[in-house]
């Protein structure tokens, strides 16, 4: 009677853990177009202020917040898409399902390093010739997207 | 002499009537022109809408999984607004500046303006106007409810600098709210809109909530950046949906009235020939009797 109980509630504690499945549908979205709309993804490169990671099926849920950087998506069918994304969040919730939330992101092949570098430079003006904090701030956000552009086009 | 006055009388009579069916005549034709000019406004503005609907509803398409998303993460970690004593509430109303577009100011308006007036205190409720036309709404009935006011809305398509403005300023408006609410239309089809709300959760709430625990390697600054991107993000889809919503419906509004101006111009212009006969038949009467008397 003792072991079957205890088996009993041993079963029980191995069926209360969640269960994960293999499928990370990924929505990923931009205001200025959607890449992404709950499609299976293998894995996905994030850049974010805690540092870069990689998000696998079953990764433990999160938020991040995006730094400016590439997003590297490896599809089901194996093709790796490289996106330029300016800042946003990154959510993995319980089920796999993960959203990342873009405020730009545009395919890295559509973008040219020679008009990186210029954004950049114009950046470091606008840093020289800010006048209170909030403008400087503004400011070395721009040359901190513009940096990681050079290097992304680089 | 008494032969000759009993002409005049008949004539002064007549002369008297032409008159009084030309004014009527040049009356009616006054109103069937205004009408006409009606009709073609309300029917060019039916044009312009439809192609600000078409665009908005292309942009839609696109906003809809990023609204999707934003919420999901509140759905999914089961945020839910703790019940306080006197909670502080903020409203945001996505209405726009400009009118002639059906019900979907007031609906919106008339929402809130109902649950303000199911709360006993309201001391503890403001409301941030986004349009000029809940601002008019509002002044009249819950003057001191107004945290802020957004213009210029409405007539170029939403981006997402103007909702993070949108979100920059309720955020540092200095108003610290435990629950929020966001009203707006969402988009079902042409002929159909729904006034819907999407919960605003503050960050105490957030960190409170149930199944927070259960999210890895979070810390205040995280949360806090990932609250203020999200309600930016939700107010640009509120605003992409209220944005198509409110060209659907002003498309239907202005395709009616034309309709009704339309039948307005058959009547009048009946009446108007109907009266111009009868002017024309009065002047013959008149010829015919004159020259029978002769």
């Amino acid at each position: 009677m003792a072991l079957r109980t205890a088996a009993f509630s041993l079963r029980r504690m191995m069926s209360t853990s969640a269960v994960r499945s293999a499928e990370m549908p990924l929505t990923f979205a931009a205001p200025n177009g959607v890449h992404y709309d709950r499609v299976n993804v293998r894995q996905i490169d994030v850049p974010s202020f805690s540092g870069a990671f990689g998000i696998l099926p079953a990764h433990v849920p999160s938020l991040a917040v995006l730094k400016p950087g590439v997003i590297t998506v490896y599809e089901e069918s194996g093709d790796a898409k490289k996106f330029f994304v300016s800042s946003g969040s990154v959510t993995i919730n319980e089920d796999g399902s993960c959203q990342i939330l873009a405020e730009e992101a545009h395919p890295l092949a559509d973008l040219d390093n020679a008009a990186a570098k210029q954004v950049l430079a114009e950046a470091n003006a606008a840093v020289g010739a800010a006048k209170d904090d909030v403008e400087r701030a503004e400011a070395q956000i721009a040359v901190e997207v513009g940096e990681a552009l050079v290097a992304a086009t680089a | 002499m008494l032969s000759q006055t009993k002409q005049l009388i008949p004539v002064l009579a007549v002369q008297c009537q032409q008159q009084r069916g030309m004014a009527n005549l040049k009356a009616i034709g006054l109103r069937l022109k205004s009408v006409k000019n009606i009709q073609k406004i309300t029917q060019s503005m039916k044009m312009v809408s439809a192609a600000k609907y078409a665009r908005a509803e292309r942009d839609l398409k696109a906003a809809r999984p990023l609204g999707n998303a934003a919420q999901s993460f509140y759905e999914k970690a089961e945020v839910a607004a703790e019940s306080k004593d006197a909670p502080k509430e903020l409203y945001i109303a996505m209405t726009s500046d400009r009118g002639l577009a059906g019900a979907v100011h007031t609906s919106i308006c008339k929402t809130i303006r109902a649950e303000l007036a199911e709360k006993a205190n309201t001391d503890n409720i403001k409301i941030v106007c986004v349009g000029d036309k809940s601002r008019a709404f509002f002044q009249r009935w819950n003057r001191n409810n107004i945290l802020m006011v957004g213009s210029e809305i409405g007539r170029l398509p939403p981006q997402f600098g103007d909702a993070s403005k949108v979100a920059n300023a309720i955020l540092t408006s200095g108003y610290e709210f435990d629950s929020g609410k966001m009203l707006y239309n969402k988009y079902n089809s042409v002929v159909s809109y729904t006034t819907t709300t999407i919960p605003i959760f503050s960050q105490e709430t957030v960190s409170n909530a149930d199944k927070i625990s259960v999210y890895d390697s979070l810390d205040a600054d995280v949360i806090q950046s990932y609250m203020e991107y999200s309600l930016a993000s939700l107010i640009y889809y509120a605003m992409k949906e209220g944005a198509c919503s409110e060209q659907s419906s002003r498309m239907t509004a202005m395709d009616n009235s034309s309709k009704n101006a339309g039948e307005m111009i058959d009547k009048l212009t009946i009446t108007f020939n109907r009266t111009r006969q009868a002017v024309i038949t009065g002047e013959l009467i008149e010829i015919i009797s004159g020259a029978a008397a002769l």
